[in-house]
């Protein structure tokens, strides 16, 4: 067991840590596709990477209701530091989730178990942020949408394999739907709901 | 006494975390105001508290400030809120727009275009383009949510029956990536083009109506009109009597009580930055005559 | 020749040198002190705590000073301020029920338990300015009795044990409570938060809304079960040590507005509760306030909702006399962008309007 002391450490200066990792994601969300960095550092548990630390720090208090994959939750420390550091209700159930953190995207569940939002709120829906391997190596897909000039590139190693298939739903949703946040150690994507995504292969 | 000491650009971090949020979801559905937890900020409400909210949460040590109010860096409220963000963040100002990283604004888009490197904050009075034809919530988040928007149709199209022409010379609506019908800030609909497939990203902050959202980069926003009358922006008939300038937007000044009137830029940093440039309007004012040699 | 406008930060200094130069006023006469205007217009300071929503005499009494003894502008700075202090949690409700009351009246009923307890009140004072009152006045002792132990059970429970009225609705235990200020308003407003917007809510606005509704503007047969002042405990449970700790007193007044009845084919006939609540006393603010949360409780209670009063988008959304303020005055701020596209519009329906009617003229003439 690792107690409080022990846990990895938070943003060595929260506000201007925040500041900027808050401004790298928002960039990523105005600009979908592009790769945008996480500078400032915090200590992150095991199976969570520095750019989600560094996210969860940044958006997650007592009002976002968090849901964990399996990956996440089995770590005693991911959740006591989370609880310690962020203070976010960690909940059972993904449909009143502010944010998802999956660790595992080869087990991440059907989009449709997440809050969705409604007509009148639709921002009233989850977050997933999902840990990806990297954005320099594996499949191409050509990127559309609002905060694209014309067609942007990404280049991802991502599970599930049919991630952006499944995306797909929030083309019938619209405005309801769900914002995919990919992190890969300290880089991290952004897919709106409005991003349309097509796989140019390897 | 409780002797009050306020945090980085002066929102405390759960409420730069509430605002962050918002903001996120405002540019993942752009033109659809998300409502947020609007403090009480010590400015008026109505004086551009939406804007700064925006601009306090997103801010950091390394930006370049600018803050204009009727396109002007000098007007008081501007000075007023470039002076408060200077004092709580202690961040760079300027009044040049390309130096800019962040400009905050009030009923102006800068003439000079925008780059993908600036973030543009709009302040907004009245963020519902829906509320002086149905004054109640419930209803026009109803009619957002259905993309029901014939009302506006109707008003518009009432205009042109009256007047001849859609009689909407400001805040004029638009409609952001072919879903939500979104007001624009009461700019004049001379600017609405230079939103439509802008590379940098706008937000726009209602303070006392408790509203954020966003229009991302290089998104259409078309402003309302009919095939027999398409939109037409406003243009005026001379060129700026300082710079000479044909393309901006101008402010009416009244000269003397006999109908004397002139033309100027209301975007004081363009126009003077034309001026140093050397164009010449017929009335180019005195230092920039001085500067270039000559007596006036 | 004009020249651009310039050295709008100077005036900005110079005119807020001018404001506090004119804010202490002639410098031969005492300033004034905090004491002074905690103790000497307390009620002053009780309205600014309570539309500010900050118990705090000595901010609220600085406030005013602040503000030239502008109430609304005291209110804007309170509140100000009030937004940046962090929150840990909300108290336990507070037992009106157990006040050290010092004025208590009803006017259901002709005696009460615990007697009706006039107190300190303008009302039966006779509105004659008192030229005694100018300078140096040293008023009389107040008179004194031994404190009642009696205790003074609220009229609305009285009336409650015989179902008269409708029991008071009470929240789950560990229900969270509704914040306005924290999380953004979305109608239907539950009651919680409509009376939050209330007791934040500009007296006079309330004062109009109410007094609305005794004319016939959604009228609901009012009387005044209860006005009652005095202080309460405030506690707070505290998580850590497992139970409630007492933070201090605070001064409330409340006031229980007994209302036309309610009652179907299988529910009895009953009362219906109006209910007011502010920061020190504060009677007209609070019988307004109950006279219009009955008022706005028409949804819920099945009646037609058609006077402003009831209309809980329309009470909601102006209440509240910073915003309203704010939003007043920005009307200052310059408009000449806008100005100027309207303008540039007007002229040129104007040039059509004269281009149209010289030509039917021409026509008419070569008929």
């Amino acid at each position: 067991m690792t107690t409080i002391a022990e846990l990895p450490p938070g943003f060595a200066d929260k506000v201007l840590s925040a500041q900027s990792t808050f401004r790298s994601v928002m960039d990523a969300m105005a600009r979908p596709g592009s790769v945008q960095r996480i500078v400032p550092m915090a200590g992150a548990p095991d199976t969570m990477m520095r750019g989600t630390a560094a996210i969860a720090l940044t958006l997650f208090d007592h009002d976002t209701p968090l849901w964990l994959d399996a990956r996440m939750a089995e770590s005693a420390d991911v959740t006591k530091w989370l609880k310690f550091h962020t203070g976010a209700p960690v909940v059972q159930d993904s449909s009143v989730a502010s944010f998802a953190l999956v660790g595992d995207g080869g087990a991440l569940p059907s989009f449709e178990s997440f809050a969705l939002g409604t007509g009148e709120y639709p921002d009233r829906s989850t977050t997933v942020i999902v840990q990806i391997d990297s954005f320099t190596s594996g499949r191409g897909f050509e990127l559309r949408g609002p905060g694209i000039d014309g067609v942007a590139t990404l280049k991802a190693s991502i599970k599930p394999f049919d991630l952006f298939e499944r995306l797909q739903i929030n083309e019938a949703l619209f405005p309801r739907g769900i914002d995919v946040v990919l992190v890969a150690d300290d880089a991290v994507v952004a897919i709106p709901r409005t991003t349309r995504v097509v796989s140019k292969g390897s | 006494m409780n002797a009050p000491a306020y945090n980085f650009a002066y929102l405390d971090e759960q409420t730069k975390r509430m605002i962050r949020r918002a903001i996120l979801k405002a540019i993942a559905i752009p033109g659809y105001q998300v409502p947020f937890a609007s403090r009480e900020m010590p400015m008026p409400y109505g004086w551009g508290t939406g804007g700064v909210q925006v601009t306090a949460a997103i801010l950091g040590p390394q930006d370049v400030l600018k803050v204009i109010d009727q396109g002007s860096d000098d007007t008081t409220n501007a000075i007023s809120i470039r002076k408060f963000f200077a004092k709580t963040a202690g961040v760079a100002t300027t009044t040049a727009t390309a130096e800019a990283t962040v400009i905050q604004t009030r009923h102006r888009i800068p003439e000079r275009a925008l780059n993908e490197n600036q973030v543009l904050v709009y302040q907004v009075p009245i963020p519902e383009p829906l509320r002086f034809l149905e004054p109640r919530e419930t209803e026009t988040r109803r009619m957002h949510a259905l993309a029901e928007y014939g009302l506006m149709h109707v008003k518009l199209y009432e205009d042109i029956a009256r007047f001849g022409h859609i009689a909407t010379a400001y805040a004029y609506p638009v409609r952001v990536n072919a879903r939500y019908v979104m007001d624009p800030s009461p700019t004049p609909k001379f600017d609405n083009p230079k939103m439509d497939n802008c590379p940098a990203l706008q937000l726009f902050g209602a303070g006392r109506e408790k509203r954020i959202y966003a229009i991302p980069p290089y998104t259409q926003v078309v402003s309302l009109d009919f095939e027999d009358h398409p939109f037409e922006p406003y243009r005026f008939n001379a060129p700026c009597a300082l710079c000479g300038a044909e393309n901006s937007y101008l402010d009416e000044i009244v000269t003397d009580d006999k109908g004397g009137r002139m033309f100027v830029c209301s975007d004081t940093d363009y126009c003077e930055g034309r001026q140093a440039a050397g164009h010449y309007g017929s009335l180019s004012a005195a230092p920039y005559r001085e500067k270039a040699g000559s007596h006036g | 020749m004009y020249v651009a406008v310039k050295g709008g930060e100077r005036a900005i200094e110079n005119a807020h040198r001018l404001l506090a130069h004119k804010r202490r006023g002639d410098q031969s006469v005492a300033e004034i002190s905090l004491d002074q205007i905690s103790e000497q217009l307390g009620l002053a300071v009780d309205r600014v705590m309570s539309e500010g929503s900050l118990y705090d005499r000595e901010l609220a009494a600085l406030a005013i000073k602040q503000a030239r003894g502008d109430l609304i502008e005291a209110i804007f700075l309170v509140r100000a301020f009030r937004a940046t202090l962090p929150r840990f949690g909300a108290s336990e409700p507070v037992d009106t029920g157990a006040m050290r009351v010092q004025r208590r009246v009803s006017s259901t009923f002709k005696d009460i338990p615990g007697g009706q307890i006039l107190g300190p009140t303008f009302d039966y004072t006779h509105r004659l300015l008192d030229p005694s009152l100018a300078e140096g006045f040293v008023p009389d002792a107040p008179a004194t009795a031994e404190a009642s132990t009696a205790p003074t059970p609220r009229v609305t429970d009285i009336l409650g044990r015989d179902g008269l009225i409708e029991s008071s609705p009470q929240a789950e235990d560990g229900a969270s409570v509704g914040d306005l200020t924290r999380e953004p308003l979305n109608f239907p407003a539950d009651r919680d938060l409509r009376l939050q917007n209330l007791a934040r809510g500009d007296e006079g606005f309330l004062l109009a809304m109410g007094y609305s509704t005794q004319r016939g503007y959604g009228r609901n047969h009012p009387f005044a079960g209860e006005i009652r002042f005095g202080e309460v405990e405030v506690e707070f449970f505290a998580e850590d040590a497992g139970f409630a700790v007492p933070l201090g007193s605070i001064e409330l007044t409340e006031c229980q507005m007994v209302n036309q009845f309610k009652g179907s084919a299988t529910e009895a006939p009953c009362f219906t509760r109006g209910y007011g609540l502010a920061f020190g006393q504060s009677e007209r603010k609070t019988m307004s306030m109950a006279l219009v949360d009955r008022a706005l409780r028409a949804r819920e209670l099945g009646e037609e909702a058609l006077a402003p009063a009831q209309d809980e988008e329309f009470v909601m959304s102006h209440s509240d006399n910073v915003q309203a303020t704010g939003f007043v005055e920005h009307l200052k701020l310059p408009h000449y962008v806008d100005f100027q596209s309207e303008l540039g519009l007007l002229r040129k329906l104007r040039q059509e309007f004269a281009d149209a009617n010289a030509s039917d003229a021409m026509k008419e003439a070569a008929e």
